[in-house]
């Protein structure tokens, strides 16, 4: 017999890792999305046309999966965590509420404008309609990472308890929403879906410039790519280490199983890498018996933010019960690893840029194809960290996990849930995959590359029998 | 014990309730009008989802899918705010009802599921056999969703503890059944021609099975539970406003008169979902006697997503109005989705 509370966690995270694809796919292409009809409006340019045209196929096709999966998401806190949602709902449902009021209403009803209304209504209507279809994404997140990072760093709220069931009751709303965690969380996540939706841009063109079928709206569209990675790759290290040390402030436990430092101790070394010796180093990682290539003392500096002998507290001096701290150690060096590689492969793009041979070299456009959904790849490692990290905990230092599940949850029932959606969240994944690949190599345009700037192709002409 | 900042409290919001308002009973309808907006919108698209069974031609099916292509995904979000303003409003009915009824959430929520993906991926490939697949799974999803929403409606109701009741399946019918008539309505409005015609009847044929399936409903229901009273004066005065709608939906569709049949429909909706909270009322939740007083949050709270779907609303109605008038008029034999 599996246990509700095992089954409810496991279906959470299967639900949530791969509804977080979708999002970020619409929050990622928003803004390449209002450049392209905006350049399409002010050149009239035949390249922007079908830039916008062909990536808002993708988008829509992404934010019909992401809608799906996100109505089971609000759901599942009212079956599989109904004592969270009991507790900490007066917090917890308003952010909700309103992001379902300001921001999901906003993107879903000028999606349909934006998407089905290029014929129907004028330029300003439909540049509108893109900028509020953008807009909409943006606060969505806004509002969920509000409700995140609360339950991160809890603040503004009583406790007490009613009938043996603790009550979160709203004390300071600007405490409580404006929370110091929630611009570290914010910033992060959408620098990632940018920069993870400019490497699937940059890797889906590279493919057609490497099999020497680019056009120009392939060419354009690597450019563009390869132009934003440029600049989110970078930030994305230099925000990421910041972020890190206000982790160390906040939530000391969560930092020290991403360095799998057990002992207390000063003068830390950062692990630039770290290598397994041996298999159990791999399930049960410590600092101190890794290979590691390391500098001294700047894990200290950083999370002390600037004296190179400050103490970082291990896990063996804090709460017996710990994230497990395998998946938090390897999954936050491999989100760094892979972040380090975009900045390598940004600069590598640039350089080739500069010297005017970006679509000669096969190599980095190879590199690019096998980096194309390494960016998504990422963004779910980085997730992997704060929320597995944050275990045991449900709201940091306020509810553990396994108290907020619903009381009354059989096992056979959360075990049927979980296998279902096992089953059709594959599937799901499966039928994307196919659906982009399909319009990628079916819908894409194939007119050859033209030095000339004019909209002036003749079989653009040909009435299509749409 | 508190924690963090308690630096700028708004006192004024948390010493009582905005303007003295009997917020909690507000919220109560509130919640329910957004449900019924829900029901009334995405019903018609799960309508016109049923009725897709029934058109044979390509042209046809897509005139179909372009009627509602532009909508559902906004309509359907009204679901999603039903969600959040009972979580935020009454979390402790959201959480007993939904965990309550775990597996019939899940079954909405598969049939959702399949309903939104079918047209966007309908639209994908135009090959026979992917085309007749992902047709079935629209017409499944569009039936199965309003069913397991009204069997849902129907344990809340009735107060009922296991998977489902006689009543609460009746009542899933009888929903079914409604959003074949809303679906029929938006048609009649939506498009000209054969689909016009031919849905029309089939339409008239859902309002009269929803008339018999609603009061088989209620009667069965009425003696199985101790909380619904059907004899009084709002619940008779409801049903008998539902009839006078039924009566104009058939008469005025009959006449061509299609904006006042689908306002008509639209009108049953509301008195279904009005029905249901008067017969609620006072609980939120009769199967755990859960009251409306109780089950609310404290007053900051309260008032702050107050004041919050005081300034949202009414945008959000605005969008509406601005997509429905981008999109106004028919659709045409040869429109088609995408």
């Amino acid at each position: 017999m599996i246990d509700p509370v095992i089954a409810s966690r496991l279906q959470f995270a299967v639900t949530t890792i791969v509804h977080i694809i979708f999002p970020v796919m619409s929050m990622g292409l928003a803004p390449f999305l209002i450049y392209f009809t905006w350049k399409e409006i002010r050149t009239g340019e035949q390249v922007y046309e079908q830039l916008r045209t062909f990536w808002t196929k993708i988008f829509a096709i992404s934010f019909v999966v992401g809608t799906v999966t996100g109505i089971v998401l609000e759901f599942e806190f009212g079956t599989n965590f109904a004592a969270f949602s009991t507790t900490a709902g007066e917090l917890f449902g308003g952010p909700l509420a309103i992001e379902g009021m300001m921001a999901f209403m906003l993107e879903a009803t000028f999606l349909g404008i934006f998407v089905f209304g290029r014929d129907r209504v004028g330029d300003v209507l439909y540049m509108i309609s893109a900028v509020a279809v953008g807009l909409g994404t943006w606060l969505s997140a806004v509002w969920i990472l509000i409700a995140n990072s609360w339950m991160q760093t809890p603040r503004g709220y009583e406790l007490a308890t009613e009938n043996g069931q603790p009550i979160v009751t709203l004390v300071d709303p600007i405490a409580a929403y404006a929370n110091p965690r929630f611009p570290w969380m914010f910033v992060h996540m959408q620098n990632a879906a940018v920069l993870s939706v400019a490497l699937f841009l940059t890797g889906t063109a590279a493919y057609f410039v490497w099999t020497n079928r680019d056009t120009e709206f392939w060419r354009k569209t690597m450019k563009i790519g390869l132009a934003v990675l440029l600049v989110t790759a970078p930030f994305q290290a230099i925000h990421g280490d910041a972020y890190g040390r206000h982790v160390a402030d906040t939530q000391p436990q969560k930092f020290a199983a991403m360095e799998a430092q057990y002992e207390t101790d000063s003068t830390v070394a950062l692990k630039l890498l770290a290598v397994p010796t041996s298999l159990e180093d791999i399930t049960d990682p410590h600092a101190d018996d890794l290979f590691v290539v390391e500098i001294p003392f700047v894990a200290s500096l950083l999370a002390s933010g600037g004296d190179p002998g400050a103490t970082i507290t291990g896990l063996n001096d804090m709460d017996a019960e710990r994230p497990p701290v395998a998946i938090v150690f390897w999954a936050f060096r491999a989100m760094v690893g892979l972040g380090t590689w975009f900045i390598v492969l940004a600069f590598w793009g640039g350089y080739r840029w500069l010297q005017g041979t970006l679509f000669e070299d096969d190599r980095l456009a190879i590199a690019f194809v096998g980096s194309s959904v390494l960016g998504i790849f990422t963004v779910e490692l980085g997730w992997i960290v704060t929320e597995v990290g944050r275990q045991p905990w449900v709201i940091q230092d306020v509810m553990k996990t396994h108290a907020g599940v619903s009381p009354g949850l059989s096992g056979p029932e959360a075990l049927t849930t979980l296998a279902g959606f096992v089953g059709v969240y594959t599937a799901l994944l499966v039928l994307y995959w196919y659906v982009v690949v399909r319009l990628i190599r079916e819908d894409a345009p194939t007119a050859p590359p033209s030095s000339n700037r004019e909209p002036t192709v003749p079989e653009e002409v040909v009435p299509s029998d749409d | 014990m508190t924690n963090g900042s308690l630096a700028t409290v708004p006192l004024a919001l948390a010493e009582g309730p905005l303007l003295g308002l009997p917020l909690d009973r507000l919220w109560f309808g509130l919640v329910f009008a957004v449900f019924g907006t829900f029901l009334f919108l995405d019903g018609f698209d799960f309508g016109v989802g049923a009725l897709f069974a029934t058109r044979r031609t390509d042209a046809e099916r897509e005139q179909l899918l372009a009627a509602i292509g532009p909508f559902w995904d906004g309509n359907e979000v009204w679901l999603v705010v039903f969600g959040g303003m009972l979580f935020a409003v009454f979390p402790e009915a959201y959480a007993v009802l939904f965990s309550r009824h775990y597996l019939l959430m899940f079954a909405i929520l598969g049939a959702l599921i399949v309903r939104g993906l079918a047209p966007e991926m309908y639209e994908q490939r135009h090959d026979e056999t992917w085309q007749r697949w992902w047709g079935r799974a629209f017409v499944a999803g569009s039936v199965a969703s309003p069913f397991f929403l009204g069997v849902f409606a129907g344990n809340w109701l009735f107060g009922v503890e296991s998977a489902a009741s006689a009543a609460s399946l009746l009542v899933g019918l009888a929903v079914v059944a409604l959003t074949v008539a809303d679906g029929a309505a938006y048609l009649g409005l939506k498009t000209r021609g054969d689909v016009r015609l031919e849905t029309r009847p089939l339409g008239h044929l859902a309002q009269i099975a929803y008339l018999l399936l609603a009061v088989a409903a209620l009667l069965v229901g009425s003696r199985s539970s101790p909380y619904v009273a059907i004899g009084s004066a709002p619940t008779l005065g409801l049903l008998g406003l539902t009839v006078l709608l039924a009566v104009v939906h058939v008469i005025a569709g009959r006449a061509g008169r299609h904006y006042l049949a689908f306002v008509a429909v639209a009108g049953q909706v509301y008195a279904l979902v009005a029905l249901v909270a008067t017969l609620l009322f006072p609980l939120i939740d009769p199967a755990s006697g859960l009251r409306i007083e109780a089950a609310v949050v404290s007053t900051l709270a309260l008032n702050l997503t107050t004041i919050g779907a005081t300034v949202l609303l009414p945008l959000v109605v605005t969008y509406f109005v601005v997509l429905y008038s981008a999109f106004s008029g028919p659709v045409d034999e040869g429109d088609n989705y995408a």
